[in-house]
């Protein structure tokens, strides 16, 4: 039922890939191997490069220097469409003119599929995304969760090795969005041989659809790992606050931990020596509202009310630091001084550095 | 309907309260728009329309006097006339495709091949469609001419001269829609098509082609007439055997005096013309342009 991939199951490598226009370095030095059959997400704000390192891999763009190569296969000096990859973007990009059938039926007939196949695939692709039922249709009469479906039915009939979706959510609203995350989920189970590169710059895709997540900041890679990694064991600012959000708390590390606006905060400090200047990374929701380890104080100066929780702002020390907490009967006004307290394992020391974007 | 009539008559009484003195000035506003809109009409009935109703009434008027309908029968029985319209057809048609192929070629290499400059080029396109259309063939005269640099064979003087030089002069013609076109299409769907593992010739005729397909029956429709018309460029070659239905009418009303055959080619003309921007109408309002 599933189409399988008609060679072995191919990676994507990255070999030092470096993309610039106009003297300007829009990726610079990429290394990164995508396993076979693995999804990775290439995470970041606009700008990052991500698109670039996409765009790279389908061939619309020739790298400086560095090699890109699909399995065992350097792609480096093809075209595109010698690549055998599939492609879905953010805007659908189906043909206008073609109705559904013939739109998912294209790339088989560049391919000099046989005729007698093409039918069976482009049925087996629509089915796949749940599509069937609209092969007559045209694209302008879909919705636009129903266009980017006969898009990713498009890019999977031609069996590619390589998937590449660049940002394919962004165009759709909430709702629909959860729902195609879902979908593409189920996709990945249901074809568990291609690999995935998926581009995007929301968080919550890489975290729920990802293998592992590519961090991307200003054109260079800046950390690699599975959502649970990054997520609880970020390795430098940037990343800890594009991953769901964080305190970055500046502190100067001691003998017995880290000292931040006066409090000495239990916490590993992994050999670093006692004077130097760090990063403490707290998620929000790990920091508790009252007297606990590690007890920081200060005067709560803006709070937000968010339903199921309610998000506190506490000015310690001139530095902001934020908590979520389940939602406070009573919550304090804003001017009252507020005790905040997290457990030492909730706490990554990260170098110093400041977080942006 | 009902509704507004006793309105209107409120109004022009004045004794609507409010708003009713603004409207008692403007009263006699229904009036006035056709005062502004006569002088142009009278105008151009004039100096238009009127030597044209001449023309048409000149064809049924053979030198005998009177009314008659022999102008048509022998200008349309004479051997000159069948020649000259079958001329006329054949060249316009063969100038239209050829500046369909040319422009739809041109326009690809423009809007989709980056090269430096294709903006100052796609912008000359737009000059080029001001220049008069017998200064190309006066260029033209400079290479293939008598005197020219390709040397003495006497090529702009045949019918294929013209056809060069009308190919040359109106395939910008069919450029400026296609390019406008072009210029539409999503470049997604290009790269869509080629990471599908199409190659150029197959996104030309599979995506390009059909998004370009309203804009080149627009440029092409225009083109026709246009070339159906052609003075300037066959007076310019020299072409003496190339005798269009222009020329016809030109021969005969100049050279022949004959005003009831000049004026009776000359309402053949209109009417295939008239014919054709009416198709040239309903084509380019169905391409949205």
């Amino acid at each position: 039922m599933a189409p399988a991939a008609p060679a072995a199951p191919a990676g994507i490598r990255f070999d030092g890939v470096t993309v610039a226009y106009h003297g300007t370095v829009v990726l610079d030095a990429l290394d990164l191997t995508v396993e076979p059959g693995e999804v990775m997400a290439l995470l970041g704000p606009s700008g990052s490069g991500k698109t670039t390192a996409l765009r790279a891999v389908a061939g619309f763009v020739r790298p400086v220097a560095g090699r890109v190569l699909l399995g065992d296969r350097d792609v480096t000096d093809l075209p595109p469409h010698r690549r055998g990859i599939g492609m879905v973007v953010q805007q659908y990009a189906l043909f206008p003119h073609m109705r559904v059938e013939d739109n998912v039926a294209f790339g088989l007939k560049a391919r000099r599929t046989p005729k007698s196949e093409i039918r069976a695939r482009v049925t087996e692709a629509l089915e796949l995304t749940g599509m069937a039922g609209y092969a007559r249709r045209h694209p302008r009469e879909l919705s636009g969760g129903q266009q980017q479906r006969v898009a990713i039915a498009r890019a999977l009939a031609v069996r590619p090795e390589v998937l590449l979706l660049d940002e394919p959510l962004s165009a759709l609203d909430a709702q629909l969005r959860s729902g195609m995350l879902a979908e593409l989920a189920r996709l990945h189970r249901e074809l568990p041989d291609v690999s995935i590169l998926y581009v995007t710059h929301d968080q919550v895709e890489a975290l729920t659809l990802a293998d592992r997540i590519a961090v991307m900041d200003r054109a260079r890679l800046r950390a690699c790992g599975t959502p649970r990694e990054l997520y609880r064991a970020p390795t430098d600012a940037f990343t800890a606050s594009f991953v769901g959000g964080a305190n970055l708390l500046p502190v100067t590390v001691r003998a017995s931990g880290a000292e931040f606006a006066g409090t000495v905060i239990e916490v590993g400090t992994d050999g670093v020596a006692p004077g130097a200047s760090a990063t403490l990374c707290v998620r929000p929701h790990l920091v508790g509202l009252g007297d606990g380890p590690n007890r920081i104080t200060g005067t709560l100066a803006e709070l937000q009310w968010r339903g199921a929780t309610h998000r506190l702002y506490v000015d310690v020390g001139g530095h902001r630091v934020m908590a979520d907490v389940r939602e406070l009967r009573q919550p304090p006004a804003l001017g009252d001084e507020v005790a905040l307290h997290f457990a030492s394992e909730d706490a990554v020391l990260l170098p110093a550095g400041v977080a942006h974007g | 309907m009902a509704e507004v009539a006793p309105q209107v008559r409120v109004v022009r009484g004045g004794s609507r309260p409010g708003g009713g003195s603004r409207r008692s000035h403007t009263a006699p506003r229904p009036y006035k728009p056709l005062l502004w809109a006569l002088p142009p009409i009278a105008l151009l009935g004039l100096v238009f329309l009127y030597p044209l109703a001449l023309v048409v009434r000149q064809s049924f008027q053979p030198d005998t006097g009177g009314f008659s309908l022999q102008p048509y029968a022998d200008v349309l029985a004479s051997e000159s006339f069948g020649r000259a319209l079958w001329t006329t057809v054949w060249l316009a048609v063969a100038a239209t495709a050829g500046c369909l192929v040319l422009g739809f070629l041109l326009a690809l290499v423009i809007a989709f091949v980056p090269f430096p400059g294709a903006r100052t080029v796609a912008r000359f396109v737009d000059v080029y469609l001001s220049f008069p259309s017998f200064l190309i063939t006066l260029a033209l005269l400079f290479i293939y001419g008598g005197t020219g640099i390709v040397g003495s064979f006497r090529f702009l003087t045949t019918p294929w001269g013209v056809l060069l030089a009308e190919i040359t002069y109106f395939t910008p013609f069919v450029m400026r829609p296609l390019l406008a076109a072009f210029s539409g299409i999503d470049t997604a769907q290009i790269e869509a098509a080629g990471s599908l593992g199409a190659r150029a010739p197959r996104i030309v005729r599979r995506i390009i082609l059909p998004e370009a397909l309203p804009a080149l029956a627009a440029g092409g429709s225009l083109v026709l007439v246009l070339c159906l018309n052609e003075f300037g460029i066959v007076l310019f070659t020299g072409a003496k055997g190339v005798t269009t239905l222009p020329m016809l009418v030109y021969g005969k009303a100049i050279l022949e005096s004959d005003y009831p055959g000049a004026c009776v080619v000359a309402v053949v003309n209109v009417l295939i013309s008239v014919g054709l921007y009416g198709l040239y109408r309903v084509v380019s309002r169905r391409a949205g342009a």
